[in-house]
């Protein structure tokens, strides 16, 4: 028999959680969006998403073995979530090399040089993503039009996105219903059937995603619901001024990347507030920015810039805005 | 059904000893007995080696008002008044006596009888639970009749009689409410002399429906004390957590709960009221729940004080192959100790004995703010950035933060996906916090 005991403070047990589990769950939530990417761009769609999370845990492991010189701790899921998520905001006909650059500055960048896990302040798959967009406009805005599983990759016929087409349209002067007949309809758009980044499309996919999240208490509502009740609110206020020349609440949600990023990036744990109410006031922040963007801004969408930016008030958030404590005034029942 | 308003977690509640009826364990040939069983001052040995002592005789005598007297829990023969390594791991000052028979001090009434009635004025009964060396049995070994003893200007309203039992494994208070109902009501009835109020509220996690039926079913025959079933959530038994879930008032932060008009007393503290007021019996023994998975006759034994926790674990089967970590009190805020060969005392509510694929902590990683220790914090504190600031050694920032506040239940570090030890880090901090309050007065 073993005479020595084991002593140490308590608490003497430990509930089921572990960060393993979480990013376990993450994957899971994203599988929807992924099996529909596959369902519309097809091969493109597998070969992004593959070389996406290669490499970042390829530059991961890399990075700790050779600079930080500790355990390795890629086992952890974070880098395969981040990979996963820098694939989803891509278009599915992007060349290879440029998903291996923004891996490489998702994690060595965005990721590893504040230390790895938990210390960056910013979004390291939107960083990357961002990093793409402003180095390579041309491949990071031509969109494949969804094909049932096709097997083209780089040859895939490209058309532009529903919030370009808005964009460019109202620049040359014309009115959102003469617009209209260009746009998929909601019903669509729901289903993902439109060009856009390969994880993005498909609305349906990422609420399954979502529910799951809720189910298994990854993420608290907060977040998603005040970024898309924020950007709901102010784009129906501004459709109601002036129906013409501003596109309609359900278009703003359902386009470009607004369930991606509200759901699964502005919700990333790391860069996003501690409380309740903070987490609020940063969707709202974001959903805001967005619709800023989209609306008078030069690219037709704003959602990684407005989380990247939100990102950034984080800090000031978490030290400024506390719980409300037990016990802080006295309650007579 | 009631709770507090926040925070709190589930822990698996291995209740494995629910349904076993309290033995009484047989009296040992020693106990050791030590002098300092509660909280403040220890007692004065008033005994020496050689003298001949009785089942319930003074042998400690309470030093000033913080302190409270300590009895012989057995006859026989003082050998010798030494120091001993106690269950917290300090040294101190105990009573050795060599059992001979067990001769009751003549003075206790050993009638099984419930005595319901009692005539004693407020101060008498006061008066009593000192001279019987009465102290919370919930854990915290505070004597009671400091709290019994409202301070000038504040004003009892409710007393509140904690039978939650939250902490997982344990089950002394729920064989103890289920075995010594009509008793424990009678205690109740005593304190609320004692404390002049005419309101007590039983509360119970729900998770106890049997205890919660009897004692509503006795209560009736007991005028003025309600049984409030509550939900099962740790830490339902915080006492300000209790209060908040009974009456809806909220303990300010750095006050007690007589400041909103409350006093909360445990139910085995109930029980030994009863006995000291009702029967004359001093706390020489007490329910204790020895439990494990691996234990093989876990159970709820009645033990008389200083008897050796390993003729404790003798009873219940020997201790396991398989032991790891032994842990006096549960598992959530009991202290594991290092050595068997401690003595019971009024304290000790149960020893929970943990396999060793249990006793190790899995390997920490770097926080990633997933905010649910916030979320789980029954304070509505921020133990992640408590616990970063003690590391840094950032003492007045985290006092600034309310450290203080931290009741050290533990739902943090149980629920920390990363394994981070964010308790160890806010009790270091919050002792420093303390110590630096002290000294600025």
């Amino acid at each position: 028999m073993n005479n020595i005991l084991t002593v140490s403070p308590s608490p003497h047990i430990h509930g089921k959680e572990s960060v393993q589990k979480i990013m376990r769950d993450v994957v899971i939530a994203l599988m929807p969006a992924f099996f529909a990417s596959v369902f519309y761009f097809g091969l493109g769609a597998i070969i992004v998403t593959v070389t996406s999370v290669a490499s970042c845990l390829l530059f991961e492991y890399l990075i700790q073995r050779f600079f930080f010189r500790k355990p390795i701790t890629i086992t952890d899921g974070s880098a395969l979530v981040t990979g996963l998520l820098l694939a989803f905001n891509l278009p599915s006909n992007i060349p290879v090399f440029i998903v291996v650059i923004g891996s490489f500055i998702s994690i060595a960048v965005a990721k590893m040089t504040f230390g790895g896990l938990g210390n960056n302040p910013f979004n390291p798959a939107l960083v990357g993503r961002v990093f793409m967009l402003i180095s390579f406009p041309v491949q990071m805005t031509s969109w494949p039009v969804p094909k049932g599983l096709a097997t083209g990759y780089a040859d895939a016929v490209t058309g532009a996105t529903p919030l370009a087409i808005v964009k460019e349209g109202l620049k040359n002067g014309e009115s959102i219903s003469q617009l209209v007949g260009n746009l998929p309809s909601p019903a669509r758009m729901f289903l993902g059937d439109m060009g856009g980044s390969l994880g993005e499309v498909a609305a349906v996919a990422l609420l399954i995603g979502f529910a799951y999240l809720l189910i298994r208490k990854v993420i608290t509502w907060h977040i998603p619901v005040a970024v898309t009740g924020s950007i709901a609110i102010f784009a129906a206020i501004l459709w109601l001024s002036n129906p013409e020349k501003f596109a309609d609440p359900m278009f703003h949600l359902l386009a470009g990347g607004v369930l991606l990023g509200a759901i699964f990036m502005a919700t990333d744990y790391v860069t996003s507030p501690m409380v309740p109410l903070s987490m609020l006031i940063y969707g709202c922040g974001i959903g805001i920015i967005t619709v800023l963007i989209r609306v008078w801004g030069s690219y037709p969408e704003g959602v990684s810039f407005a989380i990247l930016i939100m990102n950034a008030f984080v800090p000031l958030m978490n030290a400024n805005i506390k719980p409300k404590r037990f016990g802080e005034e006295m309650k007579n029942g | 059904m009631k709770t507090f308003p926040s925070g709190g977690v589930h822990p698996p509640e291995n209740k494995l000893t629910a349904e076993v009826p309290i033995e009484v364990l047989p009296v040992p040939e020693k106990v050791v007995i030590p002098v300092s069983q509660h909280i403040g001052t220890p007692a004065v040995p008033v005994v020496e080696k050689g003298d001949k002592v009785r089942t319930g005789q003074l042998i400690a005598r309470g030093n000033g008002f913080m302190s409270t007297n300590i009895h012989s829990s057995v006859s026989g023969t003082v050998s010798k008044i030494e120091s001993v390594l106690d269950g917290t791991g300090f040294r101190q000052t105990a009573v050795f006596i060599d059992v001979a028979g067990d001769d009751w001090a003549e003075t206790i009434d050993r009638d099984q009888k419930v005595n319901r009635e009692c005539n004693l004025s407020k101060e008498e009964i006061v008066g009593k639970c000192y001279e019987c060396g009465i102290v919370g049995l919930g854990g915290a070994a505070f004597p009671s009749h400091v709290k019994l003893t409202v301070p000038e200007g504040k004003k009892c309203e409710v007393l509140i009689i904690n039978g939650v039992e939250c902490e997982p494994y344990l089950t002394s208070d729920h064989r103890l409410m289920l075995e010594k109902g009509e008793e424990i009501l009678a205690g109740v009835s005593v304190l609320m002399k004692a404390l002049g109020v005419t309101k007590a509220m039983i509360g119970i996690e729900n998770n106890k429906l049997n205890a919660i039926s009897h004692l509503t079913e006795i209560s009736r025959s007991f005028t003025g004390i309600t049984v409030h079933p509550l939900k099962v959530k740790y830490p339902q038994g915080a006492e300000k957590q209790l209060i908040r879930a009974l009456t809806g008032r909220e303990v300010p932060s750095g006050h007690l709960p007589i400041d909103v008009g409350v006093v909360v007393q445990n139910i085995a503290t109930a029980f030994a009221v009863y006995e000291a007021v009702q029967k004359n019996k001093p706390l020489f023994e007490r329910v204790v729940t020895v439990t494990g998975k691996d234990v093989t006759r876990p159970g709820n034994y009645l033990v008389r004080t200083g008897t050796s926790l390993l003729k404790l674990i003798d009873a219940a089967g020997g201790r396991p192959e398989s032991t790891g970590k032994v842990v006096n009190g549960g598992p959530m805020m009991g202290k594991a100790i290092s050595n068997m060969d401690i003595p019971v005392v009024k304290g000790m509510s149960g020893i929970v004995v943990l396999p060793e694929n249990e006793s190790l902590r899995n390997a920490a990683m770097p926080c990633i703010r997933c905010s649910k220790c916030i979320s789980v914090c029954p304070m509505n504190l921020e133990p992640y950035l408590l616990a970063a600031l003690s590391e840094k050694s950032m003492f007045d920032k985290a006092a600034g933060e309310r450290i203080t506040d931290c009741m050290e239940c533990g739902s943090c570090s149980f629920t920390c996906p990363a394994n981070r030890p964010l308790l160890d880090y806010i009790r270091l901090g919050k002792s420093t916090a303390m110590k630096m309050a002290r000294e600025k007065k």
